[in-house]
């Protein structure tokens, strides 16, 4: 067992005071700036990047600053669920799922318990992939290689269906929530003809850069929700407060046994998601998020405060993150923004990923492998532990904290894509989400589309490109055919059931 | 609610069919481009067009607002048999406040910029909208600017715009950047 | 009395002086700079201007911190839209690269001219190389073009964008060797090198940054270089000037800054890059990465602009991409 002697001595070497040091600073700047709405692990990581070198020039090894930078990764992953659950805003576009459930959970007094369980399955599923990883690697790779531009698309329609064919209850609400989502994230530019399209209004300024995604999702959870919130209270919200004791916190950790499903599901899909180097950790989070509630027996409660519904989302998006260091690191190639500016990082210190590194870099590789799992641990112990100091944050009076919410909402979007166009129109997604809200749009689905629909759309077109227009493609393929199946399956199943009921009407 | 919801699904068939038309646009480039001839399944033998996505969409929004509309006339919806108010007097008065507020917000950031708006629109919700005492408004007016200050422009070098203040702001980066 | 009254008199007169005195002195950056990047996190720009603003960073070249803003919307319309308006083309300066010439001409209606920004200094040129997946059985350029030309369209070539630099070269060998490669475009040169690497297509043509990992892993193969002499990394792989087409083709790596900047904050940036240049680690870079050029400042780089536009201008004639 080569392999367990070498993650022996990486755990060992990322033990070594320093290194836990750096792991644990990494942790606490991630759990924060994945906290901040607007702001993700790329922007912590993007900005400490230079301070590595640093770190590299002191301890000369090159191993050091990456355990930094994956630490901070780590943390933030951690991070992002803190602000779903007590704000209702998502902190980086990896925890929208955990808005879901996270939220009416917390209004019902229980952010105590949400926060519990999303950190204990944010561990589990990194600490699932972990093992993954460190097993599997090279095998991981050569299967991520195998999904070209069909597969992709297929796993993309596979994502859809587990949210629409379960979705919500008003089918043509549904249907223009979805859609808007999926055009919008048409506007600006076309890649494959490389003409801008869809300027609406035609106007360059605001819309040639594309609608973003956390320009709806802030929006209608910053925004939408929070002037929802402010409505059906009247004013005189009296939020369910949080009570901040031990002895709930420890309860809630025994709660964590009940949502052991959407833990394992989040961690094996997420981790499967997050190695496919055109997805990453977002759509995993959100199909984990649809998976769980299509197998659950509770699936009527998903949305109103369900625990699998917040182990699912966090589980999926730690094991994801774990996953896209592996096309990263075995294949160069970047499942995320946060591992695109990790490898520049490595190339900057002058290491070569790729299919060689973990046998030309060992002395690099296994104890950033040994920092996962040391990095994990610190993670989960820091939120624990820092849960009473989040709950504070419910205890404010509402008028004070919806006005927090509002300003972080504007900063936080003009933070994540810096032009004050997008802030406007966050304002105006978020008014008009307002507006559909009390008419029983959903809107979740949307926000769904957007994540999505930039993945789809290429591969789609690409891989109709390479079959000279034939959709047997999808089929045809090795890996897409099974996939696109139990879509097809899955997208059919609601209209089946329709039918059923006229049947029996009948 | 009936006439909202009716209302709505208007406003939904219309942007839909905007969409559509904007979809048919051809590239910027070629002034001689038919409009539409790049929504078809199989453009020159290379896959959908680029208006292929966002136009069937489209029409997939409109028909849903139409079915909307139709359920609606029919009172099928339970909202169109609702006998609530869209927006009450006091929900109005909220979302006028509220809303305008935000906007407001915006329109003061591109004048003075984030740290001379952010002020201003906190002071004024917590003081006369949450009717907090004047101190507690006054502290987290000044507070929060100058812990986003210190977190975005310092600590995460993102450097939130200043319009018209940023000449106050240049020692400051002279002692901390 | 009186000794104080000159004393006073005087500090006022130095005073003065003083605060006159920044008015002749050289430029030199009074808040932080906006450092736009013309293309989305972890593509080539990214990484080398990631690392422009490292060096920078390292060895306190600058008085005020370069802030990275990457903003890759409609294939760098948005970068050139954003510097043209930019409010302070002293603090404004932008990572190019090709679409800085392309995106223009294709776009006309951003009504953006590139010669009114403000040179800075070229960094370098990235190179391009004809890259096949090992399993292919091809190991030299001929064996590329009889295998190409016996599946005609089923020979699936990858690259990034639409009419930018990879489909200009393989619209080139379309043209001149009489070839029906099929072009497909991808986001970026990543997801391009991943996808020869896994087989799903047949050919690239990425800068070596892109393709080295599954190079040096025995996946894919350099079969020629676009370039006009041999590349030191790989001295094996002949340029297609020697096989008979005069045929080079270069990505800039430039530094510009916004237009309307003063000459004092161009000579003050022009120096800053120099040295950026001349800096161990970006010479590492370079030769690591088989990049290639000297260094360009100022109305050279101007010159090379002009060249470049009017040479891409024939090329998306020639292509019908733009009319």
């Amino acid at each position: 067992m080569e392999v367990v002697q070498l993650l022996f001595e990486g755990v060992w070497a990322a033990l070594q005071p320093l290194n836990l040091g750096l792991a644990f600073l990494g942790v606490v700047i991630g759990l924060f700036v994945g906290a901040m709405p607007g702001l993700g692990s790329v922007n912590g990581v993007a900005i400490l990047l230079p301070f590595t070198f640093v770190i590299q020039q002191v301890t000369g090894s090159v191993s050091s600053p990456m355990i930094f930078l994956a630490a901070i990764y780590y943390g933030a992953m951690y991070g992002g669920a803190i602000s779903s659950i007590t704000l209702g805003i998502p902190g980086a576009s990896t925890a929208v799922a955990t808005t879901f459930d996270g939220r009416p959970m917390a209004l019902q007094g229980n952010a105590d318990r949400a926060l519990v369980i999303a950190a204990v399955a944010s561990f589990v599923g990194g600490t699932i992939s972990n093992i993954l990883f460190t097993g599997a690697a090279p095998l991981l790779a050569s299967v991520a290689l195998r999904f070209g531009n069909p597969e992709v698309f297929a796993l993309m329609l596979l994502a859809f269906a587990t949210f629409v064919g379960l979705g919500g209850d008003d089918i043509p609400k549904t249907i223009v929530s979805i859609c808007f989502g999926l055009i919008m994230s048409a506007v600006g530019f076309d890649i494959i003809s490389g003409a801008p399209r869809l300027l609406l209004f035609d106007s360059t300024e605001w819309f040639s850069r594309g609608i973003q995604f956390l320009v709806l999702a802030i929006g209608v959870y910053g925004i939408g929700e929070m002037l929802w919130t402010i409505r059906s209270s009247r004013n005189t919200i009296k939020m369910t407060s949080a009570q901040i004791s031990m002895k709930r916190i420890v309860r809630a950790l025994l709660w964590f046994r009940s949502c052991w499903k959407g833990t394992l599901i989040g961690s094996f899909l997420g981790f499967f998601v997050g190695i496919l180097p055109a997805a990453g950790a977002t759509p995993g989070a959100l199909m984990a998020y649809g998976v769980t509630k299509m197998v659950s027996p509770r699936r009527r409660h998903f949305g109103s405060g369900e625990v699998d519904g917040i182990a699912a989302p966090e589980s999926a998006n730690n094991a994801a993150s774990t996953g896209a260091m592996l096309p990263m690191m075995t294949l160069g190639i970047p499942g995320s923004p946060t591992t695109a500016v990790l490898l520049a990082g490595m190339v900057i210190w002058g290491l070569q990923p790729g299919p060689l590194l973990f046998t030309d870099n060992p002395e690099f590789v296994w104890p950033l492998i040994g920092s996962f799992y040391i990095s994990n641990v610190i993670a989960v112990v820091v939120n624990l532990a820092c849960i009473p100091l989040f709950l504070r944050v419910l205890r404010m009076p509402f008028s004070i904290l919806s006005s927090l919410i509002f300003v972080l909402s504007v900063v936080g979007t003009y933070a994540a894509y810096q032009n004050m166009y997008d802030v406007w129109l966050m304002m105006f997604f978020g008014i008009g989400a307002f507006l559909l809200r009390i008419l029983d749009y959903p809107l979740a689905p949307a926000v769904l589309a957007i994540v999505l629909g930039p993945i789809a759309e290429p591969t789609l077109r690409q891989s109709l490109l390479l079959s000279d227009g034939s959709w047997m493609i999808f089929i045809e393929r090795p890996i897409a055919g099974p996939i696109t199946i139990c879509a097809i399956i899955l997208l059919l199943l609601p209209l089946a059931g329709l039918l059923w009921r006229l049947r029996r009407r009948a | 609610m009936r006439t909202a919801e009716f209302v709505a699904a208007v406003a939904i068939a219309l942007f839909s069919l905007y969409l559509m038309w904007k979809s048919g646009e051809g590239p910027s480039w070629d002034p001689d481009a038919v409009r539409f001839a790049n929504i078809g399944i199989n453009v020159n033998n290379e896959g959908p067009g680029s208006g292929f996505w966002p136009f069937w969409l489209s029409l997939a929004m409109l028909v849903s607002s139409v079915a909307i509309m139709v359920r609606c006339a029919l009172r099928i919806s339970p909202l169109a048999r609702s006998r609530d108010v869209y927006l009450d007097s006091q929900g109005k008065k909220m979302f006028a406040l509220v809303g305008g507020g935000l906007l407001l917000f915006l329109l003061l950031i591109e004048i003075v910029g984030f740290y001379g708006a952010m002020p201003v629109f906190l002071f004024a919700y917590i003081r006369f909208l949450g009717k907090h005492p004047w101190w507690l408004a006054l502290a987290i007016a000044v507070g929060v600017p100058v812990f986003c200050f210190f977190f975005f422009d310092i600590a995460m070098r993102i450097v939130l715009p200043k319009q018209y203040l940023e000449p106050l702001f240049l020692p400051l980066y002279e002692i901390f950047l | 009395m009186k000794i104080s009254f000159r004393l006073l008199l005087g500090t006022v007169v130095t005073c003065l002086a003083f605060a006159l005195a920044p008015a002749h002195a050289e430029f030199s950056p009074t808040k932080p700079i906006d450092f736009v990047i013309m293309a989305g996190k972890g593509g080539g720009a990214d990484k080398m201007a990631r690392l422009m603003q490292s060096i920078v960073e390292k060895n306190d070249l600058a008085d005020r911190p370069l802030i990275p803003v990457n903003k890759s919307g409609g294939s760098g319309a948005e970068a050139l839209v954003a510097l043209k308006s930019a409010t302070d083309p002293d603090h404004t300066i932008m990572v190019t690269l090709n679409s800085f010439f392309t995106t223009p001409l294709r776009q006309p209606g951003l009504e953006v001219d590139i010669m009114e920004f403000a040179p800075v200094g070229r960094m370098a040129e990235d190179t391009f190389v004809l890259w096949v997946n090992v399993e292919e059985g091809v190991n030299s350029f001929e064996e590329f073009l009889a295998e190409a030309k016996s599946r005609g369209a089923d020979w699936v070539m990858g690259g990034t964008g639409s009419a930018q630099e990879d489909q200009i070269i393989t619209d080139y060998l379309n043209d001149t060797y009489g070839l029906e490669i099929k072009y497909i475009p991808y986001k970026g040169g990543g997801a391009v090198a991943k996808d020869l690497a896994g087989n799903q297509i047949d050919s690239s043509v990425n800068n070596p940054s892109e393709a080295l990992g599954f190079y040096e892993a025995g996946t894919v193969i350099p079969l020629v270089a676009f370039t006009d002499e041999r590349l030191p990394m790989f001295p094996d792989v002949p340029t297609l000037a020697e096989l008979g087409n005069e045929f080079a083709y270069y990505m800039q790596r430039a530094v510009v800054g916004a237009p309307g900047m003063s000459a004092d904050a161009q000579t003050y940036y022009t120096a800053l890059f120099e040295e950026v240049y001349n800096s161990a680690d970006w010479q590492q870079y370079k030769s690591d990465k088989s990049l290639l050029g000297d260094f360009l400042p100022g109305d050279d780089l101007k010159e090379y602009w002009g060249v470049q536009r009017d040479r891409h201008e024939t090329i998306l004639k020639a292509s019908g991409a733009m009319k």
